[in-house]
């Protein structure tokens, strides 16, 4: 009797357990394919789970860590027809080459509507491929100009108005200071690139529609010296610091919060990162105090700058079994409130521009409108199913940084890129 | 003339086949047996053609083609295309040199050390022999990802020890970046894949060495020979066939590295290797066409350095690690030591 109860309990679990704690068997379950965060975006699939009320439920699989890991992931599933991809977060400048082939299920244009209502223009332009949006905006990301005050202020800079990359660079230079930049050769090398070129109003592709063929880049150019001679300038002169051939944005942040910090341009995650190493004693207590920060350096003196747009925008996969709850549950997950609870908990600014209105994100993030107009004046990386050729060989060709040369670096990224895109080279 | 023209050897051979007995015919005991073995290893044999052969077809099928994994649709047949480009960019020559120059140093080094290592574990006290064979065996426990991430903090410019445990060494200073440049790079690549597989060769060595008749080395003892000639003349051509054995499955794992290399620098500072080409081409650019052609050249290396190293180096696979292989060659050589 008693082993035979105990078999029925065992049986009622396993069931349980099986039919997804409690809910009823039939609920289409859709698998979101989430980038590694704080906690958010699972959090996010619960809320929307539950206010689903049994229309569906959201599990999450996570993805690797690296953006060009997740891409990898995300291609292999997706070229292979994988049907658990209902949901996925996508880094927006891998967006065009899975668009292309038809990969991404078309974003209905009632959701569409409702869901870019309020969407800030870099973010925006960051989800549409061909002129059509094919992706959905979730958050936006972007760099800001991160200063210690105390640095500027010796240098007698008014951080108030716009500064120029000369500028920083000659106050790090003669305060023996280092600069934050990120001089690893992986994808940050193309963000800052980049960034560099939009700043002077010169996009690195000529045509972006252009196939691999026809494709070209505008590095040999004016535009393309003068950012190769902020690249070998740092570098020659070692302004940021002896190990700038692996500083990424983790490295570029401790390097800050260091003694010899002066400028960084980063993310705005550094900023509760920052917050949290004050609170557990691994930085000075009174660091968070010396911390300014302002637009993205400009180029050229009166030149709007274009700061890099990053951010994870919310795609479905064109093998879905449910693509109509995929996006209604999208809705759900990108609705102004969400994204400004995911900016207060995660530190990921949103793409709603309501949303930066929300008390908790002005309590929190005191930067919160330099961010809004960052994002506001940001330039998306160059958008073709080609990215990953261009990234790669703009990593390959600027880094080391100490190697620019800015009279032959631009010509030969150009050239390099061709011969890859035509199959001519190897990668 | 021309009759008498031939080549004594090649008239004893040709004597010699001739007198080779016919194929005495199977016993059907025999045949049962062979039958069986058949039954018993066939299974076995179906799974490694459909994980090995199948996927090796597949490859060289796909080098074939221009093949863009997120351009299904332009997918298209360009028959050695693939090689041609490898063959005439100067980046690939330089990836095959740097995987050969890590090949060639590390297995050179590992056996030297090896050896060392092996000699220590032979001759050890009975007492010690096992707490020092497990001692040296450690590195070679440890998953070579881990061993890499290990050396790759341990040698980091913001994380590790080493510049400032060895400051005092001319060229090491606490602004010293070991990724950032070839030779320290490669160094660190090569020294970490030194660590953890020289216990490996140790291992193969030792059997090699436990071979080695104690009575041989005594004779020669007599004879007046110093330590080095007894290793130079007696010990080590006793073992020929343990080291070449030895050499020959290290060449071939050291030629296809890629973890340590991933790791630490993954290929920057000029150090990638034929192992990463072919990832980063297949799996980071997602060109299956190029990344095939890669691959398969990667395997057609490897089985030519299989080839050279049975054919021409006369390795015997079966002898080194066989303990009756090692017998016969253990009376053959004593017959040459008495000589």
């Amino acid at each position: 009797m008693v082993k035979a109860r105990v078999a029925g309990a065992a049986v009622t679990a396993a069931a349980l357990l099986l039919t997804g704690c409690g809910q009823d068997d039939d609920t289409p379950v859709l698998t979101w394919y989430i980038n590694p965060d704080d906690g958010g975006q699972a959090a996010l699939a619960q809320q929307c789970t539950e206010e689903a009320d049994g229309a569906y439920q959201i599990q999450t699989s996570l993805l690797p860590n690296d953006a060009p890991d997740q891409r990898e992931q995300l291609a292999r599933r997706l070229a292979a027809g994988d049907s658990s991809l209902d949901i996925m977060s996508l880094d927006p400048p891998f967006i065009p080459e899975l668009s292309e082939p038809g990969f991404l299920a078309p974003v209905p244009d009632d959701v569409a509507e409702r869901t870019t209502a309020d969407t800030l223009e870099g973010a925006l332009a960051g989800a549409m491929w061909d002129d059509e949006l094919v992706t959905v905006p979730f958050w936006a990301n972007t760099q800001i100009l991160w200063y210690r005050e105390s640095v500027a202020e010796e240098a007698g800079l008014d951080m108030d108005q716009p500064v120029t990359w000369e500028e920083i660079m000659d106050v790090a230079a003669e305060q023996d200071k280092y600069l934050g930049i990120q001089g690893i050769r992986a994808e940050s090398m193309t963000v800052w690139v980049n960034a560099l070129m939009e700043s002077q109003d010169e996009p690195v592709l000529v045509d972006p529609s252009a196939d691999a063929e026809d494709l070209e880049t505008n590095f040999d150019s004016q535009a393309g010296e003068a950012s190769a001679e902020i690249l070998s300038r740092i570098g020659e002169e070692g302004l940021a610091g002896p190990g700038i051939a692996s500083m990424d944005e983790n490295q570029a942040m401790l390097l800050f919060q260091g003694d010899n910090g002066s400028f960084m341009v980063n993310w705005p995650f550094i900023w509760p990162a920052t917050l949290a190493a004050a609170e557990e004693g691994t930085v000075d207590a009174d660091l968070p105090d010396d911390i300014g920060w302002a637009l993205y350096p400009q180029v050229a003196e009166g030149t709007e700058a274009s700061a890099p747009l990053g951010g994870i925008n919310l795609a479905v996969g064109a093998e879905s079994d449910y693509p109509d709850l995929a996006y209604e549950a999208i809705e759900c997950i990108v609705t102004p409130e969400n994204q400004a609870e995911y900016f207060v908990t995660n530190g990921n600014p949103p793409s709603s521009e309501s949303a930066f209105d929300d008390d908790r994100v002005v309590d929190e993030f005191p930067m919160a409108d330099t961010i809004r107009e960052a994002l506001d004046s940001s330039a998306p990386r160059p958008q073709t199913p080609y990215y990953n050729e261009i990234s790669e060989s703009v990593q390959e060709n600027f880094t080391p940084l100490s190697g620019v040369d800015p009279e032959t670096t631009p010509a030969q990224t150009d050239s390099y890129i061709m011969e890859v895109l035509r199959g001519e080279r190897l990668l | 003339m021309t009759t008498t023209a031939e080549n004594p050897a090649n008239a004893e051979d040709r004597r010699r086949r001739d007198r080779r007995p016919a194929r005495p015919k199977k016993s059907d005991r025999a045949k049962a047996e062979a039958r069986l073995g058949w039954m018993l290893a066939g299974p076995a044999f179906v799974v490694m053609l459909a994980v090995t052969a199948y996927p090796i077809a597949q490859a060289i099928f796909d080098s074939l083609f221009s093949y863009r994994l997120t351009a299904p649709d332009e997918r298209s047949f360009i028959f050695l295309d693939n090689y041609l480009l490898l063959f005439t960019d100067g980046t690939f020559w330089r990836i095959f040199g740097v995987t050969l120059l890590i090949t060639v140093i590390t297995v050179a080094v590992e056996l030297v050390l090896g050896f060392g290592l092996a000699i220590v574990m032979h001759k050890a006290l009975k007492s010690l022999r096992g707490l020092l064979r497990t001692s040296i065996l450690v590195p070679y426990g440890i998953i070579t990802v881990v061993s890499a991430f290990a050396w790759y903090y341990m040698f980091h410019i913001n994380s590790g020890f080493v510049n400032q445990w060895f400051s005092w060494v001319p060229g090491i200073d606490s602004d010293l970046d070991w990724f950032a440049n070839f030779w320290t790079a490669i160094t660190v690549i090569m020294a970490s894949e030194i660590w953890k597989t020289t216990p490996f060769i140790a291992l193969l060595l030792l059997a090699g060495l436990a071979q080695v008749p104690d009575e041989l080395v005594e004779a020669a003892r007599v004879d007046g020979a110093t330590r080095w000639q007894q290793y130079s003349r007696v010990i080590i051509p006793n073992m020929k066939a343990a080291i070449m054995v030895a050499l020959l499955f290290r060449a071939l794992d050291a030629f296809r590295i890629f973890d340590n290399v991933f790791i630490m620098t993954g290929g920057d500072a000029n150090t990638e290797v034929l192992a990463l080409l072919a990832y980063r081409q297949s799996i980071s650019r997602l060109e299956i066409g190029l990344g095939s052609a890669v691959s398969v050249v990667l395997f057609i290396s490897v089985l030519l350095m299989v080839f050279v190293a049975i054919k021409l180096f006369k390795v015997d696979l079966a002898s080194g690690t066989d303990a009756s292989g090692g017998g016969k060659k253990k009376k053959a050589t004593r017959k040459e030591g008495q000589s």
